[in-house]
């Protein structure tokens, strides 16, 4: 396989993951979530400074449709880590020829 | 707040340390497989998976990404995620995104990492081998996490709760989630080594290139 085309299947795979089969996702609480409120540990919990953003808790705001809504803000997510990521990440390498540091 | 003030100091010291790190492990192919390993990350954390009683769990993904894209690399890949995750997606408090990084990121890479190589040190130097070592990496990545967390709350939690009691829960339920997360762990390292495993960091030295011989073959 070309690693153009890995990369692009890599992709594909993230955005399928976030976009539809997320909806698929338990929303139980999560393990520490769990033991945080059953421990009374959540009772300290304050809400999120940025809670009213418009993808707050994995919707888009404005969008009923939760299959729409929360596909959108995960494909959305990927998109912003991978440009995030990705620009720290190449900002970062090894410019070629330029003397391994290590 | 003064763990969270902490956390903070211990995921600057370690994502400033990373980020130097990091440059011996990227080259203009490596920087774009760790762009889209964060992303990949980022979206397999949103599959909350059940494991028992109206509990859920969900990858962490730092033995994912270390053994991907090399530990400076795939720490620097979690804190990527949990960045976006708290600033975009209000999930995960902005005083607690340190504690975060230290927890899902830090935690996981080392321990999650360090078994790996370990375990890739006395096994075969073969492909099924990796996809075990990553397999229990991320298994034991988990609770290792999930133990640190509590360590931090002994610490300087401010709820009046036994600690012995919140450490047994943080690790039962963990250790369940420490499975999904080998499962989801192992399954993609296997994908990735199957179609190009020179991609993968942590196998470098299990790809064996073609050799180029000058020296005569014998055929007789």
């Amino acid at each position: 396989m070309t690693t153009k085309r890995f990369f692009v299947a890599f992709l594909l795979v993230s955005l399928v993951l976030a976009g539809i089969v997320s909806f698929y996702a338990s929303s139980s609480p999560d393990g520490l979530e769990k033991v945080a409120g059953d421990k009374g540990i959540a009772a300290e919990e304050k809400d999120h400074a940025l809670g009213d953003g418009p993808l707050a808790d994995y919707g888009v705001k404005g969008l009923d449709n939760e299959r729409l809504s929360g596909g959108l803000s995960g494909v959305v997510g990927v998109g912003v880590t991978l440009l995030a990521g990705g620009g720290l990440f190449w900002a970062l390498r090894r410019r070629a020829g330029a003397p391994d540091p290590s | 707040m003064p763990v969270s003030l902490a956390g903070g100091a211990i995921a600057v010291a370690g994502v400033a340390v990373a980020l130097r790190g990091s440059r011996r492990e990227l080259d203009e192919r490596t920087a774009l497989l760790a762009g889209l390993t964060a992303a990949f990350v980022f979206g397999a954390q949103m599959l909350n998976f059940p494991v028992a009683g109206g509990t859920s769990g969900h990858l962490l993904g730092g033995a994912l990404a270390a053994i991907l894209v090399g530990p400076w690399t795939g720490l620097l890949c979690v804190s990527v995620v949990l960045a976006v995750q708290a600033l975009l997606f209000a999930d995960g408090g902005l005083s607690a995104l340190g504690v975060n990084i230290v927890l899902m990121a830090i935690v996981t890479v080392i321990v999650g990492y360090g078994v790996f190589r370990g375990l890739l040190r006395v096994l075969p130097k073969t492909r099924p081998s990796a996809v075990a070592a990553s397999f229990a990496g991320a298994l034991v990545s988990v609770p290792a996490s999930a133990a640190t967390f509590v360590l931090l709350y002994a610490v300087g939690g401010t709820a009046d709760v036994p600690l012995g009691t919140v450490l047994s829960a943080m690790l039962g339920v963990h250790v369940l989630i420490g499975i999904g997360e080998a499962l989801i762990t192992a399954v993609t390292v296997s994908s990735v080594l199957a179609v190009r495993p020179d991609l993968v960091y942590g196998a470098r030295d299990l790809a064996r290139p073609l050799e180029l011989r000058t020296s005569p073959v014998e055929t007789s």
